[in-house]
């Protein structure tokens, strides 16, 4: 383990300065709550000369996203960051990054979709971005933030992987709240990260990197229409997939380096649990709190952290529930007119062709910023009690905290 | 396994080839042809080509490259002595 620096940093400070150490290439980004502070530190860092940074003040997020999948194309390190209504403007180019295999590093502080207009932490954003074949990690605290906005390079970058990742972070709860991280050295930073590594492709020309280059020309994101545009989608299924098997081993050599792995489930007090629940983000680190209060009170209560939703780890998930006869899922999201919320259709989906499985109860909290206190979370594990003992579920979905319910 | 299954293709979709291998030229369906008897050199429909696929020669005139001409017709319009007209390829 290399020696660490403590220092004072919120969420949005914990990208930026993580970034700092990366120094790519190009930062395209466009300032959006919560998110500011992440461009506001860069900004400064390239006006300061502490990094070789081309910052491109761009006029909007579709610019943003546009800039860093040129940027990233021509071979360089790039990386952006947005939030709700930002990240809802770059949809488009968001898709291209990920199919042209472009691995940008994006932060995402965590905002409500508008409207009524609201820019306080819900995961509406992250979640609506999760068809576009991105990397998502949603972190729990800025010491989370931090190291997941270092090894998001390693991860985006890997020759079997080359995707793009979005690092997840809870607008104020974490994008603004200030926290303890062990930061590492620069030096340490660099050599974690290297330098960027690319596809060998054979081209018209002979061998060379897969980027765009005037000595090696090669077209990216041409037309593509019924002929080959299934078969290149392919490509995606493949590499996210795969992606499971490839992040372990960035984990493995950054705990190595910092002492600190995440995995991609993170079970707790899980050993001889009868209720559990399941969320991510910041309130998995109040769920452990009452997890600890019900504990002492007697009750057998456990809790599973996703950190990693994309690609999904199903299996990751099924071992750390293990054999709790009910859960929760917890989620600060709402998939209108679906019957249910993401997360939780992903973890029944992940089920269903299980013989034995878990009795599921689908919990909505926090929406557009919502405090989600010990109080809400007790109420949740209060009705996993009760329907254990019931042996059923008898109401499937429950909104937490919002008034009339 | 054919040569075109998912597997064999390039990851990206990306095409090893430069955009100058990619004949546009046969996407349309009739191409312009210039009279030069009445030409009078002004190279207007080079400049308005969106193309690039009127091509100027050495002798002032202008002549059309079939390859890349998707015949989209904005050269005759352009024309101020009408001396160019769209014919089936």
């Amino acid at each position: 383990m290399v020696k660490q620096e403590l220092q004072g940093l919120n969420g949005d400070e914990a990208v930026a300065y993580a970034t700092k150490q990366v120094n790519p290439d190009v930062v395209a980004a466009y300032p959006i709550t919560p998110q500011t502070i992440i461009v506001e530190r860069y900004s400064e860092y390239v006006a300061d000369g502490e990094v070789d940074s081309e910052f491109v003040a761009v006029e909007s997020e579709h610019s943003a996203m546009s800039c860093s999948v040129g940027a990233s194309a021509a071979g360089a390190r790039a990386f952006t960051a947005t939030a709700s209504a930002g990240l809802a403007l770059m949809w488009e180019i968001v898709y291209i990054a990920s199919s042209l295999r472009l691995p940008i590093v994006m932060a995402l502080a965590n905002r409500a979709l508008s409207g009524p207009i609201n820019i306080h932490n819900d995961h509406s954003d992250g979640m609506g971005a999760r068809d576009t074949g991105w990397i998502q990690i949603y972190c729990e605290n800025s010491q989370e933030v931090y190291d997941a906005s270092i090894q998001a390079w390693r991860i985006a970058e890997h020759l079997k992987i080359q995707l793009p990742v979005m690092v997840c972070l809870d607008g104020f709860t974490l994008s603004h709240t200030m926290e303890n991280v062990k930061t590492l050295m620069d030096t340490d930073v660099q050599k974690f990260v290297g330098t960027r590594p690319f596809i060998e492709v054979e081209g018209h020309m002979g061998k060379g990197e897969l980027r765009l280059n005037p000595d090696m020309p090669l077209t990216m994101g041409p037309l593509d229409l019924q002929d080959f545009y299934f078969e290149h989608k392919m490509h995606q299924v493949e590499a996210l997939n795969e992606a499971l098997e490839y992040i372990k081993e960035i984990d493995d050599e950054y705990e190595e380096l910092s002492g600190r792995r995440y995995d991609y489930v993170e079970p707790y007090r899980m050993e001889d649990a009868e209720v559990a629940l399941i969320g991510m983000g910041s309130m998995v680190g109040t769920i452990k709190y009452v997890v600890d209060e019900l504990r002492e009170e007697g009750v057998k209560a456990g809790m599973v952290k996703l950190r990693l939703f994309r690609p999904f780890p199903s299996e990751y998930i099924k071992k750390a529930i293990g054999s709790v006869p009910i859960i929760g899922v917890m989620e600060k999201c709402i998939s209108f007119g679906a019957p249910a919320s993401p997360l939780m259709e992903e973890i029944m989906t992940a089920y269903y062709a299980d013989k034995e499985k878990p009795m599921l109860a689908n919990f909505v909290v926090g929406l557009g910023g919502k405090d989600v206190s010990p109080a809400m979370i007790r109420e949740a594990y209060s009705s996993l009690i009760k329907a254990n003992e019931d042996g059923k579920v008898e109401k499937f979905m429950t909104y937490i905290g919002v008034r009339g319910e | 396994m054919s040569k075109r299954d998912w597997q064999d293709l390039p990851k990206g979709a990306i095409s090893y080839k430069s955009s100058l291998d990619y004949k546009t030229g046969d996407w349309g369906v009739d191409a312009p042809k210039i009279d030069h008897s009445r030409c009078t050199k002004c190279t207007l429909c080079h400049f308005y080509c969106p193309e690039g696929a009127i091509l100027m020669r050495e002798d002032g005139f202008t002549e059309v490259d079939l390859d890349y001409c998707k015949g989209c017709g904005i050269c005759t319009k352009e024309c101020p002595v009408k001396c160019i007209e769209m014919v089936r390829k």
